[in-house]
């Protein structure tokens, strides 16, 4: 529930709440939606990329001297968990055609597509289980232009405008020209869309989207998709081999320069093992859980943007590393599911971001960074804000509109997850608004491919939320779903192509013996050890307690973090 | 405003991790709990917000006989809760082509044969933290109801917890899996409108106009962008 005094505030969205209905009921804009000049305005001014300390220049590596997003830039300037001289590579650990680093919805449907186009054998290694990835948790949706009112050129044209113009066309293109495809890919596989009556498919709308184009499954879309996807990569247990608890920690390269499989390191034994592959897919996700800017996340547990730092150390440029997505509504309040997501298709639905006096503000569903901005203006800059107890502030996400606009049993049917979410700390979406406010969301940036999926590395190919390019500096909703599958399919199309063909010289890790020269030179100092793995949610004191044998001072430390610092040679 | 996490509380209560007692703030869950107690999770946590079943726990509260399940990220904490998280069900996944099977009880039959020993006794869908109708699902499979299957089972997430418990050993998400892939690929109603798109992108019906929008200058596109109509 609630606390007491909200109670004044939340009378207040109750009584606007009839006209508030009737402007949905209109086909108009319930609010005037931004014009090109205000977007600019409400971002640099309140979005939190603007903020001084936001950005600063990485020192070292191919991106050398450019602005990145300042946790990002600290990542990369880090040291490895290895030396050269300390892996033998004579007699690899593993030998496969192609290794997939991150068992998210990327690297399933790479496996898949890999092992049918090319017959192609992989290597799926995970940090956790296979699944866990942010794209088993969205919940809204994936945009594909499938109704007839809508046309996949139009999907780019929105894709692009949501981008602020800065996305590469061809990645855009082939997101949008292979969409339709992939529903049917998926569906043929036994992903069980929302229908119609007459078979068409549902849509809704999202953020920045001029049709309704966001398809569903109820709010469990990504579960959906994944769990299908997953279960068709262990149908073939002789083809795919599904290494889970071993995430990749560094790349290997040839003496030719092009990417020749990893170093993997066991999370439970704590060993490290060496894998040969023709190609290497990195499709290991993003990064929400570096909490940029101390900000809440939505992403699962392990989203610490390892592909990024190791295919950085290997010399792959990074494109857009200086915009971060923060998701308009993350949950504000209560205090146990805070930075959770509330999908973007609450809004899509009709529900409306409310300040504290009942009032709509902003459109509901520009894109989001320009929504986001706009309610951190309303808190910031104009106190419309609701306050928590624990201090945090928020703007009312109005929901009970939904049944009205919709019919009752609407929410019950399509937002079970929602619902379920809520009513364990005592309030009814149906009756009650939600507390919002932003939350970090998404990469936006990340390793430059092309629509092939390749980088500058021959040998080495990324797709999904790690790539950069696609989404320029801000991605629309519903478009990573889509993300992950079209480029998570092309990925094994042309890394699968690659294997078929490409002969393999001497192994070798000295790029990271390199790394570490190109650091000392540029006078960088630090203790942070990467890929970072897993973030720590222990309290302060107990984090000193347990950082004081090896005198390591990290602040997302983990246990791996402090065994690095044991190990002679470090 | 916007903090990672929340750090020392006034009020906290005493739960039992694994036996140990360690003093854990009123209002966390039981994952907030465990890693304020100092654990770093490797088994037991990942999407932390209700989708990804990694978190499974059973529990037992003061004076109660009774055994609880519940998702860590989703369980508040309760005075002189003893606890454990579950770090992986055995369960063995059928292997099968889809294109091969029929959505029908042989399917259900030559996979999951043991969703014949169902009893009825309703232990899945008491240990079910989603409060899905668990054990209704099963017995449609029995009848070779699919799509009730599907329907029933739709939300599951894969937490296990029905299966741990289920005194017939059936594996329950493991059976409404099959049964939503096999509603999905055969008995769900087709999109003419998605067949027709298909056909129209790889007939290439779209290479002009992806042409023109490729080469239009920022500006060009820009005003086409703000001046577009929405549905």
């Amino acid at each position: 529930m609630y606390p007491d005094y909200m109670a004044e505030s939340l009378r207040k969205v109750v009584q606007t709440r009839p006209a508030r209905l009737e402007l949905a009921r209109k086909p108009d804009p319930v609010y005037p939606p931004m014009n090109a000049e205000e977007r600019r305005a409400v971002l640099e001014g309140f979005h939190p990329d603007f903020e001084a300390s936001a950005r600063r220049a990485v020192r070292v590596g191919p991106n050398k001297g450019e602005k990145l997003t300042t946790e990002v830039s600290e990542l990369l300037e880090s040291h490895s968990w290895l030396r050269s001289e300390q892996v033998n590579l004579d007699k690899p650990d593993f030998e496969t055609d192609l290794l997939i680093v991150g068992g998210g919805g990327a690297g399933c449907n790479a496996a898949l597509v890999a092992m049918k186009e090319h017959g192609v054998r992989s290597i799926i290694a995970t940090k956790l289980r296979m699944g866990d990835a942010n794209s088993m948790m969205s919940q809204g949706g994936m945009q594909a232009a499938v109704s007839r009112t809508d046309s996949p050129t139009r999907h780019y044209l929105d894709a692009i405008g949501g981008g602020h113009f800065e996305n590469k066309p061809e990645l855009v293109r082939a997101l949008t020209e292979d969409g339709p495809g992939v529903v049917k890919w998926l569906e043929d596989l036994g992903v069980v869309w929302d229908k119609e009556k007459d078979g068409s498919m549902k849509t809704m709308h999202g953020g920045g989207t001029s049709r309704k184009r966001m398809l569903s499954c109820r709010d469990y879309t990504g579960a959906m998709i994944m769990r299908t996807l997953m279960d068709e990569v262990r149908n073939h247990p002789d083809m795919i081999a599904v290494k889970e608890f071993m995430p990749a920690v560094e790349l290997i390269m040839d003496d030719k320069g092009r990417c020749a499989g990893a170093v993997l390191y066991d999370m439970e034994s704590e060993e490290f093992f060496t894998v040969k592959a023709k190609s290497t897919l990195i499709a290991t996700g993003g990064y929400g859980r570096l909490h940029i800017r101390g900000y809440d996340t939505t992403n699962h547990y392990g989203a610490t943007g390892d592909g990024l730092v190791m295919a950085y150390r290997a010399g792959a440029k990074l494109m857009y590393m200086d915009s971060v997505q923060y998701h308009p509504t993350g949950v504000s309040f209560p205090e146990q599911i805070a930075g959770f997501l509330v999908t973007e298709a609450i809004r899509g639905a009709g529900g409306q971001p409310l300040n504290k006096d009942g009032e709509l503000f902003v459109f509901p569903r520009e894109p989001r960074d320009i929504e986001a901005s706009a309610i951190i203006r309303e808190c910031v800059q104009n106190g419309g804000g609701v306050p928590t107890p624990s201090g945090r502030v928020g703007v009312w996400l109005d929901s009970p509109l939904i049944d009205m606009l919709h019919g009752e049993g609407y929410t019950d049917k399509h937002f079970p997850a929602m619902y379920r979410q809520f009513i364990q700390y005592g309030i009814d979406i149906t009756k009650l608004p939600m507390l919002i406010y932003p939350s970090l969301h998404y990469q936006n940036g990340g390793i430059e491919i092309n629509e092939r999926c390749e980088t500058d590395l021959p040998g080495l190919y990324v797709a999904g939320e790690a790539t950069g390019g696609l989404h320029g500096r801000n991605r629309l909703m519903g478009n990573s779903v889509l993300d992950y599958n079209v480029f998570g399919r092309r990925a094994g199309r042309y890394a699968g192509e690659y294997a078929k063909k490409v002969k393999l010289g001497k192994l070798s890790l000295t790029h990271l013996d390199a790394y570490e020269k190109e650091l000392a030179g540029a006078g960088v100092k630090t203790d942070l050890v990467t890929p970072v793995l897993l973030p720590s949610y222990a309290p302060k004191d107990v984090k000193k307690r347990q950082l004081l044998r090896g005198g390591n001072t990290l602040p997302g430390a983990s246990i791996i973090n402090r065994l690095h610092n044991e190990r002679s040679g470090a | 405003m916007a903090r990672a996490s929340a750090e020392t509380k006034e009020s906290t209560v005493t739960v039992s991790i694994m036996g140990k007692l360690h003093e854990v703030p009123e209002d966390a869950t039981i994952m907030g709990a465990i890693e304020y107690a100092g654990h770093q999770i490797i088994r037991g946590a990942g999407c932390r917000e209700g989708y990804c079943g990694a978190c499974a726990t059973l529990y037992r509260l003061p004076g109660d006989y009774k055994i609880y399940t519940g998702l860590a990220c989703m369980t508040l904490v309760e005075d002189g809760m003893t606890l454990t998280q579950i770090p992986y069900v055995p369960a063995v996944k059928a292997i099968y082509d889809i294109e091969k099977l029929k959505p029908n009880v042989t399917a259900i039959q030559q996979h999951y044969p043991s969703v014949f020993r169902c009893v009825a006794c309703g232990t899945c869908t008491r240990s079910c933290p989603q409060g899905l109708q668990v054990m209704d699902y099963v017995q449609a499979a029995k009848r070779g109801d699919i799509a009730q299957v599907m329907d029933l089972s739709f939300d599951c997430v894969v937490c296990g917890l029905c299966m741990l418990r289920c005194p017939a050993e059936i594996v329950q998400p493991l059976v409404g899996i099959l049964a939503k892939r096999l509603y999905g690929r055969y008995l769900r109603q087709d999109s003419p409108e998605l067949a027709e798109r298909v056909k129209a992108v790889e007939g290439g019906a779209y290479n002009a106009e992806y042409s023109e929008l490729m080469t239009m200058g920022r500006e060009a596109l820009s005003k086409l962008y703000y001046a577009r109509d929405s549905e």
